[in-house]
């Protein structure tokens, strides 16, 4: 699981949960991954990116790499910060650990990268 | 889709999509083609602008339909509720990430979080009560309203399915359009049995936006009921069958396969003309 989904994922289709969101990692396996630089769609999602859930996430991986903790107005010209971003939102992968509500503490178990969001009969 | 009965009828999709079915959506040239154009079709009805986009994929399966958007520089996310279909798409390294879920039990994204949506072939499954709890109706509008609130203003999503009857037709658009979307049906070669496609198109709030055309539909004159005497039918097909390997013959036929999506040679001068008599 990339950072950037999970900086998109909710836990809201849980019955009773209001926001689900933002959801705890627990990582015990973090992998780097080679993704190509894309600097135009880094521009267009750093709006729809909530920055601070993103900073934390990356910090509790251990991977935020002096990435600001604030966003800088006149981030599209600046391409050292955009690199920065691209590698926290698409090359650092969860392979293995747990994705946790934070509402009702449940845990989604994430195995080979892929995060497994099946509800249980009552939780629907 | 030929081997007789529905996949729906078999086994929910999670049993259904096992080993031996995954491993066809690597090995079987012929079902990588369907859905490789299946998904082509999907993505250009979608109709999305210049710049890369994000997407999400309901359905995705082995990630067919993911390395066509990959292919034209959008990220997607995958869903798909089959383990085995998913771990093929982490052995094909496809680059969108992937999550498994249930999309009866809802899209689990923030609000205004996706550009576009497709899917293909997956949508007809909600229609199934796999499991006692199972409501279609209300896995459709649970389905149909957590992805409208998911995707942005404005955006498209393209679903590409097989509903068995008019009924489960009905049902599908029916809760879609409760969930508030708007657009309609896009039905491709109407006129062919196999080659018939139906996608459905819809559009997330914005500006009014009309349906795409469909392929295969030029001249087919929809919305006229044509005049029905007995004895004027009769007639007209008495004179409209033109004698067999007649050169209107051979055009009439090749209208109809052109109708039904299939290929053949174009009209020339040539086309029908008696060959020169060589003793």
């Amino acid at each position: 699981m990339k950072l950037l989904t999970h900086n998109m994922l909710t836990s809201n289709i849980i019955k009773g949960v209001k926001n689900g969101y933002p959801l705890k990692i627990s990582a015990s396996d973090v992998q780097l991954i080679d993704v190509d630089f894309n600097p135009e769609f880094i521009t267009r999602m750093i709006p729809k990116i909530n920055w601070k859930v993103l900073h934390e996430a990356a910090q509790s991986l251990g991977h935020a790499n002096d990435l600001p903790a604030e966003l800088n107005a006149e981030y599209e010209a600046d391409q050292e910060f955009l690199k920065k971003t691209h590698h926290v939102l698409l090359e650092v992968e969860v392979q293995e650990g747990d994705l946790i509500c934070p509402e009702t503490e449940r845990k989604f178990p994430i195995s080979h990268g892929i995060p497994n969001m099946l509800l249980k009969e009552e939780e629907i | 889709m030929a081997s007789g009965r529905r996949p729906e009828h078999r086994a929910p999709p999670e049993i259904f999509y096992n080993e031996d079915e995954a491993r066809k959506y690597t090995s079987n040239t012929r079902m990588i083609e369907i859905q490789e154009q299946l998904s082509e079709r999907a993505i250009e009805l979608l109709a999305l602008p210049d710049h890369p986009c994000f997407i999400l994929d309901i359905g995705c399966g082995s990630g067919l339909s993911g390395e066509s958007l990959t292919n034209q520089d959008h990220t997607w996310i995958g869903l798909d509720i089959s383990p085995s279909m998913l771990e093929v798409a982490t052995e094909r390294e496809v680059e969108g990430d992937l999550l498994q879920s249930d999309m009866g039990q809802g899209i689990p994204f923030r609000p205004g979080t996706f550009d576009g949506a497709i899917s293909v072939s997956a949508v007809q499954w909600l229609c199934n009560a796999d499991k006692k709890y199972h409501h279609p109706q209300k896995r459709l509008y649970k389905f149909f309203s957590t992805l409208y609130a998911s995707l942005a203003r404005g955006a498209r999503a393209v679903m590409q399915m097989y509903p068995e009857n008019s009924e489960q037709l009905e049902l599908i658009t029916q809760q879609a359009m409760k969930a508030g979307f708007s657009g309609g049906l896009v039905i491709d070669f109407p006129n062919s049995t196999k080659a018939k496609k139906i996608f459905l198109c819809l559009f997330a709030g914005g500006t009014t936006q009309e349906l795409p055309q469909a392929l295969g539909t030029e001249d087919s004159r929809q919305g006229q009921i044509s005049y029905t005497d007995k004895r004027e039918r009769v007639r007209q097909i008495r004179n409209s069958k033109a004698p067999k390997k007649s050169r209107q013959w051979i055009m009439e036929k090749k209208e109809r396969r052109r109708k039904q999506g299939r290929s053949c040679r174009p009209d020339t001068k040539f086309t029908g003309r008696k060959r020169p008599n060589s003793f």
